[in-house]
């Protein structure tokens, strides 16, 4: 094992891929001799050169659409997007003709291609740069999404992705870049739609992906001091979801709590919480709790951007509440 | 008959027959959804695919049934895929507005307008990056010229010297808007090119000698020099839209529409050959009833074919 920020985690599987597999390369706003708005993409132009790492202009729509070109004859391309708020401007390409063009060919095209950035909040970057956007893309078949919460997870599941021959959204985060954990020297690739149980407990279950299992895990640090056990779940993949895991643990526990940091309405968590409600519905002493986001834009100044993303505090007062102690 | 000559008038023929039957039998109601038909824009996509390679490439705007027949795809494979048959070029999942046939190249139809400029900017990358010299021709409407991905698609293709041929089939109207209407300097299209340093080139695309011509120069270019070109063929449809609204009436008058019938290529195509001597009454004749035979054959095959089992409604989402 070594001990590496989550940033050099994906830029260790870039290299890792690249090197792999010519088919293989770097496309986006500042990835070549910038190495990078957040540095992932760092010593990759040197190393790689021009050919494999494309800076592109500032032009979403076009170069989304181009990476979704390129895998359709063959080639797997990444394509950086700056943050996710930018993918906006590139739905159509993402998901009018990434998600449709394999089904619409009837099987004849396939579009390998990886989207990554990231995704959620930072600190004071105001509405247009916070929104954690998941649900919009996991909503549409043809996609996969997954949002790594640590250092080995984000590099496994970035070689997955590329490895993969679907279109494929890496959503990674900004506050999370910079954290540390360790990575195996093996070539570990950690297939999609695969959940980690990251804190094993017997009174409830929490459900949190992205920089949430931080949260989540702070709770559940504070609860064990009171003596509830929580075990905590990270999906690490959104779509596919892994139902068996979430769905074994909550009929152990028989309580959830499902964590996300965007909103609610039709969020990931509403769909996690459905499904659970609907197939654990007689193991269940108590409603699946939900902690998101306010319903609100995410507002510039510090105090109330931190009140309005959910932290540690609401998801242990969640958790209470499945235990009928608040 | 002379031998490069024929083939361009049988292929437009083809077009112009198979496209009457799926208008009987999109009234019969054998075909569904919207049916966007090429009746008077044959010469273009016919000029334009004869000048490809086999290996090449070809993405396509919505109208795309024309484009799929001028580079190879099988006619009953096509109007199976119209009747949403198992048969079909995509087994009943895309329909008249999403052909594809990877096996002749022809990447799909796509009916989000200038969606696929951006597709044929990172097939031609894709070349580049493998140092092939194929050559990628995307076609699309006027409609598509003012939105954003056209202006993003034609700066990358510049940008990065990528071997894509644009076709703007400009048939004047986006729907039912004049061209005018929506598009500022609309009478210098193909000058849009300059201000990405692009090659452009303007064509009468109801004169599919010309467009062959005009074309072959713009893969030359493309092959040889790896620069792309945008050409703005000029042309027109003599239906609606689709075959939800009627051909005149509404945003242009039936006089309007005559007059560019007498530019019917499969009009004037015939009457040239047979001015230089290359064809006869007779030849002519037999030509369409080969292609009448070939139309026939292939209604034939899309009724009597099944449609998908119901599971397999949830495959090829995912590889």
């Amino acid at each position: 094992m070594t001990v590496m920020a989550y940033r050099d985690a994906l830029n260790l599987a870039l290299k890792e891929e690249m090197r792999r597999d010519d088919r293989v390369f770097l496309m986006g706003e500042e990835v070549g001799a910038y190495q990078g708005a957040y540095r992932v993409s760092k010593g990759l132009l040197q190393e790689f050169g021009p050919r494999r790492v494309i800076d592109t202009p500032i032009a979403e729509a076009g170069f989304v659409g181009a990476g979704v070109g390129a895998a359709m004859v063959g080639l797997r391309p990444v394509v950086e997007v700056m943050t996710f708020n930018f993918a906006v401007v590139a739905m159509d390409a993402i998901v009018n003709s990434a998600a449709k063009i394999r089904y619409m060919s009837g099987g004849q095209v396939s579009v390998p291609l990886v989207i990554r950035g990231p995704g959620g909040s930072a600190r004071q970057l105001a509405a247009q740069h916070s929104q954690a956007l998941e649900a919009w893309f996991c909503h549409v078949p043809g996609l996969k999404v997954c949002a790594p919460s640590t250092p080995r997870d984000a590099r496994g599941l970035l070689k997955s992705a590329i490895r993969d021959d679907n279109p494929v959204l890496v959503i990674e985060s900004e506050l999370l870049y910079g954290t540390n954990g360790e990575v195996p020297e093996a070539d570990e690739v950690i297939p999609l739609g695969v959940a980690e149980v990251v804190r094993p407990g017997r009174d409830a279950t929490v459900i949190a992906y992205s920089k949430m299992v931080r949260e989540a895990l702070a709770a559940a640090e504070t609860l064990a001091g009171e003596g509830i056990e929580v075990e905590v779940i990270d999906p690490r993949t959104l779509r596919p979801f892994d139902w068996n895991t979430v769905l074994e643990s909550v009929r152990r526990t028989k309580r959830a709590v499902v964590v996300q940091e965007g909103w609610a309405f039709c969020g990931v968590a509403a769909e996690i919480a459905a499904r659970i409600s609907a197939e654990a519905f007689d193991d269940l002493d108590a409603p699946v709790e939900r902690v998101t986001g306010l319903d609100v834009p995410l507002p510039y100044a510090r105090p109330l951007e931190a009140a309005t993303v959910p932290d540690a505090a609401r998801i242990t007062a969640a958790v209470k509440r499945t235990l009928y102690l608040l | 008959m002379a031998d490069d000559l024929t083939p361009l008038y049988r292929t437009m023929l083809l077009i112009r027959r198979f496209e009457e039957r799926v208008a009987e039998m999109y009234t019969l109601g054998k075909i569904g959804g919207f049916c966007h038909l090429y009746n008077g824009q044959e010469a273009v996509a016919t000029g334009a695919i004869v000048t490809l390679r086999p290996d090449d490439y070809v993405l396509v705007y919505y109208r795309d049934h024309g484009h799929a027949l001028a580079r190879g795809a099988e006619p009953k494979r096509v109007m199976a895929e119209l009747f949403g048959k198992a048969t079909g070029l995509c087994r009943g999942k895309g329909g008249s507005m999403h052909l594809f046939d990877v096996a002749h190249g022809f990447l799909g139809g796509y009916a989000i307008v200038g969606e696929h400029l951006a597709l044929a900017v990172g097939v031609g990358l894709a070349i580049n990056y493998r140092g092939g010299d194929q050559v990628v021709t995307c076609f699309f409407g006027d409609g598509a010229v003012n939105g954003g991905m056209f202006h993003e698609s034609l700066n990358l293709a510049a940008l990065w010297k990528l071997p894509v041929v644009f076709v703007c089939e400009n048939n004047q109207f986006g729907m039912g808007t004049p061209i005018a209407v929506a598009m500022s300097l609309s009478d210098r299209l193909h000058e849009k090119a300059e201000a990405y340093g692009m090659a452009h080139d303007v064509v009468d695309g109801m004169d599919v000698l010309a467009v062959r011509d005009r074309v072959a120069d713009a893969v030359r270019r493309a092959r040889t020099e790896r620069a792309p070109t945008l050409i703005e063929a000029k042309t027109y449809r003599f239906v609606g839209h689709s075959m939800r609204d009627p051909a005149h009436g509404v945003y242009r008058t039936r006089e309007e529409l005559d007059a560019h019938r007498a530019q019917d290529p499969l009009k004037t195509f015939p009457r040239l050959l047979k001015e230089k001597g290359l064809v006869t009454d007779e030849d002519l004749a037999t030509v369409d009833r080969e292609v009448r035979a070939i139309v026939d054959e292939a209604v034939v095959f899309a009724e009597a074919s099944p449609v998908l089992p119901p599971a397999e409604i949830e495959k090829d989402v995912y590889a």
